[in-house]
């Protein structure tokens, strides 16, 4: 398998170019939200106040990483689920998201927003939190600090690896992959 | 009568649950490291060959496997014969969890209560207790560092009698699919059928942390496991759920005596990161 070597923030073009399938690695910074970060996102965007973090261009990585023992940037920080997040996600997609991280199925309004507004979802492999762990050389809170492992984190990372899972024009893998693999007759 | 103090229990049970979330099993290193051989998808291949180099660099910096510690489960069962001195049984248990997750690096991810509020624990405790009596004066300990990824995708059915052999392959084949890639592939897959309602979910749980050599002692048993683990990984789900034949490495069936007109299924999936320990005291 070939690797893209991707340099974030990401532009539309480059997005636009990106298929289910490629491997890829990112390197520069991505923010982490879960949940709870999300949710206090969107109350924000419904307000009409500022966020404290940038949108246009920026990726969001799916993760509450463990605690980091000492010597490393931060502990072990594979994807989460990503689908607990597909409510809020369209809403930050018209604001200017362009990638997201995480692991798992998005529902089909994601999907339509990511077409919409070009847009990728790259899929990290879950649970190799430890070796995703050593591609993030810096972490700093940057909101929600009360939220403790669910903070927004501003990760610093070199050679993330990950996978086009779902790419802009609505390709995939997680559909076309397993659909190759099926036994006839199931 | 023998006795053991109740700190002796609180120590084991920080070990087990340290190194669980550090040190995968050999046995399940080995299924990922046999199916990099066979697994025809090239992305497959390279997720099993992440999850494998993680394996090795957990263990080596003893660092958690996966940032999801999970909810901790422990299995108890206590000698009839057996003192606890000098403490709370479940206290002592809670206070090894509480000591291994704090100590230990591990993400806390426990919330008192489940709808309101959702507030973390902050160590988190409690863990969810399973205890049995039984002959003899020692203590089995297993613990589980049960993750939800994986946990979200399980499923329990209540159906009838005439839904047979044929009705509970369906139910467990089409969890397995609708779960697709989000319980982290490749899976164990514990099925417990019969009992009642929680009896069946309680012994899926124990199916997911059963060694992966271990088979049912009922033949017929043993030969549905074979067959579920085949039809499973010939879903094309594979590895990741990116598309491939390494879905599941074993799927573990318990099962119970039920009612005349029940057939409880629960199926529990656990991910790769297929956490547990034990140890006797
Ligand atoms: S399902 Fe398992 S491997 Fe996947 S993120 Fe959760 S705990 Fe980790």
């Amino acid at each position: 398998m070939s690797t893209i070597h991707l340099t974030l923030p990401l532009d539309e073009k480059t997005v636009r170019s990106l298929r289910a399938g490629d491997a890829v690695t990112l390197s520069g910074a991505i923010y982490t939200g879960r949940d709870a970060a999300h949710k206090r996102l969107i109350e924000l965007i419904d307000r009409g106040e500022p966020l404290p973090i940038p949108l246009e261009g920026e990726t969001i990585y799916y993760v509450g990483p463990a605690p980091a023992s000492p010597g490393h940037a931060v502990g072990s920080a594979g994807p989460t689920t990503s689908y607990r997040m597909d409510p809020y996600t369209p809403k930050l997609l018209a604001r200017g998201l362009r990638g997201m991280i995480g692991k798992g199925l998005r529902g089909p309004g994601v999907v339509d927003a990511m077409k919409q507004y070009g847009a990728v979802y790259f899929g990290a492999v879950g649970g190799a939190a430890a070796l995703i762990a050593r591609s993030i050389q810096e972490s700093t809170v940057i909101a929600y600090p009360d939220l403790g492992a669910e903070a927004i984190h501003r990760f610093v990372i070199n050679e993330f690896p990950a996978i086009v899972v779902i790419d802009s024009l609505g390709n995939n893998l997680y559909e076309t992959g397993p659909k190759l693999y099926k036994e006839a007759g199931l | 009568m023998r006795s053991i103090q109740a700190a002796q229990i609180t120590q084991a049970v920080a070990d087990l649950f340290l190194e669980c979330s550090y040190c995968i099993g050999d046995d399940v290193r080995q299924a990922i490291d046999d199916a990099i051989k066979t697994e025809p998808s090239p992305i497959g291949r390279n997720t099993l060959q992440q999850i494998s180099d993680n394996y090795t660099i957990a263990a080596n910096e003893r660092v958690a496997i996966c940032q999801d510690t999970g909810m901790s489960v422990v299995f108890a069962e206590v000698g009839q014969d057996l003192h606890i001195e000098n403490g709370d049984f479940e206290e002592a248990i809670q206070q090894g969890v509480r000591e291994a997750y704090l100590q230990g690096y591990l993400r806390k991810s426990i919330v008192a209560e489940p709808l309101f509020e959702r507030k973390n624990t902050k160590d988190n405790t409690p863990a969810i207790i399973h205890t049995r009596i039984v002959p003899g004066d020692r203590l089995k300990l297993l613990a589980v560092a049960k993750g939800f990824g994986s946990e979200n995708m399980s499923a329990l059915k209540m159906l009838v009698p005439a839904d047979g052999i044929e009705g509970v392959k369906r139910f467990i084949l089409e969890t397995v699919e609708n779960a697709g890639p989000n319980p982290c592939p490749p899976i164990v897959i514990g099925v417990g059928i019969g009992g009642t309602f929680e009896k069946a979910a309680i012994m899926a749980k124990q199916g997911t942390a059963l060694p992966l050599d271990h088979s049912n002692a009922d033949p017929r048993y043993k030969q549905l496991e074979d067959d579920l683990l085949r039809e499973v990984n010939a879903l094309g789900v594979g590895p990741g759920g990116t598309g491939g034949r390494t879905t599941a490495l074993k799927v573990h069936i318990l099962y119970a005596p039920t009612h005349i007109a029940g057939l409880p299924v629960a199926v529990n999936i656990c991910c790769h990161a297929a956490r547990h320990a034990s140890q006797v005291l």
